[in-house]
């Protein structure tokens, strides 16, 4: 399971302000702590607000690349940030994402080729957010063909469902869930899976969000997800997680199993 | 029709343990070995590397052995009642190439020896033999905490393997391994979740992984092999697959296992076998040291040692 680590985001204000005043320190802290807590990647992502979205991706993906030699996930609606992360990039990339649209695909496939960077698919396109699992797995076999027409190794494709927050699109998320399952064998090999997990509490109670987070990823882990973009800070979510995995077998219990699996 | 292997590419690999220190290190040894560092699976040499092989220690106790049999203890002849002379005659006429002492005169039943005793025993020892050297208690364990801080401050600088710690006492042993700069046994009872919480609880003492080797308890062949030899497999796959607490050396007391059943006390050939076949198995399943008693049974492992890794 890959854990991406979602805090170094320019939605944050602590993240704004770092970005803004050139705080190497504060978003290096930030890559440590999540690492730390069990990421395996970092979303880098430098928000809505950015002024200067071109030299902030840049600055931020040199800034953490001084502190850990994990890969970068570069996360930004425009294909040029992006592309002005992937040219600063020393360290592996997940090209954070390319939706179902020709548009995105022509410009975000050839460069995750150029630059061996991992990708992931938002199963979405112009026409709107999909309404049910078939209309999911339509988007992600579109993304799946464009890849391989283009010769871009599905098993660096990681597609995501789109996940919706519970108070907005509850009746969908068994769909998603589903779709998890299907996209796995749309292919062979299979692509991998991904969510944005904190989508799915976004807007509901505060004191609610760190439950219905771990209770929809330990559903969506039994589903098949490959990797989740989270906060890994949030402990409990992370013992879940960590639980999960060892319920299917995908390591060897023992009494002190949370802290051996940080120990890792 | 030649078999197609799936060859894997695993993200782990076994950590390498050393055993004995050399006059360049501050030790006296005239050798050191290597055991673990594989990166693939047991004898899979296509897959990845598998840079150490097996080794084999030959058994000795300081005191006459105690219900060895008289066929297996012929093999030795009158040295078997002088521990130092039956130490020196393993590395000189059988050229052992480590020795494994079992303190069991310390035993409450078997002599009651104190820790400075046992220290000087093996001081001597030191002297006697040149090779590297694994030293295990007499498994009562409140003698053990006594007898090994003492037993492994004697061998300070040799980088000794030292056992065996388990999981309701593994403080002591670990505390005095760790100061005096040796490698650990860690026993589990045939049961993979207490060998990994195991090495969990001793690393968290501040042992590194590099420095601990799991014996996972192995029955001989007819009386539980196949249940080790599970566990082995298992725990490789998991330590390969990334798991590091896992990721440890194996050593297997073939001899002690094999020569208390009635086949091999039958007749000595079949003991013979019914040794090195529970060996040879467990090689297979991961072993990385072999500790043993008789010679012909520890010669027939080694050809099939050194057939294996072609040399």
């Amino acid at each position: 399971m890959l854990i991406i680590g979602e805090l170094i985001n320019g939605m944050y204000p602590e993240i704004a302000k770092a970005i803004l005043v050139k705080d190497k320190k504060a978003i290096q802290d930030v890559a440590k702590e999540q690492l730390f807590c069990g990421a395996g990647a970092l979303d880098i992502n430098c928000g809505p607000a950015s002024k200067n979205p071109l030299v902030d991706m840049r600055w931020l993906v040199e800034t953490v690349q001084e502190a850990t030699d994990k890969p970068l996930c570069l996360d930004a609606s425009k294909p040029e940030v992006i592309s002005e992360g992937l040219k600063a990039a020393k360290n592996k990339t997940i090209i954070n994402s390319t939706t179902a649209d020709n548009s995105k695909l022509d410009i975000l496939v050839p460069l995750a080729k150029k630059y061996e960077s991992k990708l992931i698919g938002i199963a979405i396109n112009e026409k709107g957010i999909p309404q049910n699992t078939d209309q999911r797995v339509q988007l992600a076999a579109d993304i799946i063909n464009y890849c391989q027409e283009y010769g871009f190794p599905i098993e660096d494709l990681y597609l995501d469902p789109i996940l919706l927050p519970i108070n907005v699109a509850q009746e969908q998320l068994g769909d998603i869930l589903k779709s998890i399952r299907e996209f796995k064998i749309l292919s062979d090999p299979s692509p991998k899976t991904v969510i944005g997990l904190s989508n799915i509490s976004q807007g509901a109670a505060l004191s609610k969000r760190s439950l219905i987070n771990r209770t929809f990823l330990i559903m969506a882990v039994a589903c098949g997800l490959d990797s989740v973009i989270l906060n890994p800070k949030d402990n409990e979510l992370v013992d879940a997680l960590i639980t999960t995995e060892l319920i299917l077998n995908k390591n060897i219990y023992c009494d002190s199993y949370l802290e051996a699996f940080r120990k890792k | 029709m030649e078999t197609q292997l799936t060859l894997e590419k695993w993200p782990g690999m076994i950590s390498t343990v050393t055993i004995g220190a050399k006059k360049d290190e501050g030790g006296s040894r005239l050798n050191s070995i290597e055991i673990g560092g594989q990166k693939s699976l047991p004898l899979l040499f296509q897959e990845g590397q598998l840079p150490n092989k097996p080794r084999i220690a030959y058994e000795i106790w300081d005191i006459p052995p105690v219900d060895w049999g008289n066929q297996l203890e012929s093999a030795y002849g009158k040295s078997i009642n002088n521990p130092l002379a039956w130490a020196e005659q393993c590395v000189k006429e059988f050229k052992a190439e480590i020795l494994c002492l079992k303190l069991q005169s310390i035993h409450p039943d078997f002599g009651n020896k104190g820790p400075q005793e046992a220290a000087e025993f093996v001081g001597q020892l030191l002297k006697t033999v040149g090779v590297p050297l694994i030293i295990t208690g007499c498994d009562d364990n409140d003698k053990d905490n006594l007898v090994i801080p003492q037993v492994s401050e004697a061998v300070k600088k040799e980088k000794c393997l030292i056992g065996l710690a388990v999981q309701d006492n593994y403080k002591t042993l670990t505390a005095s391994v760790l100061a005096d700069g040796h490698s650990i046994i860690a026993q589990s009872p045939i049961d993979i979740n207490i060998a990994k919480q195991l090495n969990i609880l001793i690393s968290d003492m501040g042992l590194s992984f590099e420095r601990i080797v799991i014996d996972p308890t192995i029955g001989a062949l007819g009386y539980g092999l196949e249940y080790a030899y599970s566990i082995m497999e298992r725990a490789r796959l998991a330590a390969l697959s990334g798991d590091k607490t896992l990721a440890c050396p194996f050593i297997c007391f073939v001899g002690q296992e094999t020569w208390k059943t009635k086949e091999a006390q039958a007749e000595i050939n079949q003991g013979i076998a019914w040794e090195a076949i529970t060996a040879t198995s467990l090689i297979q399943s991961g072993a990385d040291l072999l500790v043993m008693r008789h010679p012909k049974a520890i010669e027939k492992v080694n050809n099939f040692i050194k057939k294996l890794y072609k040399e």
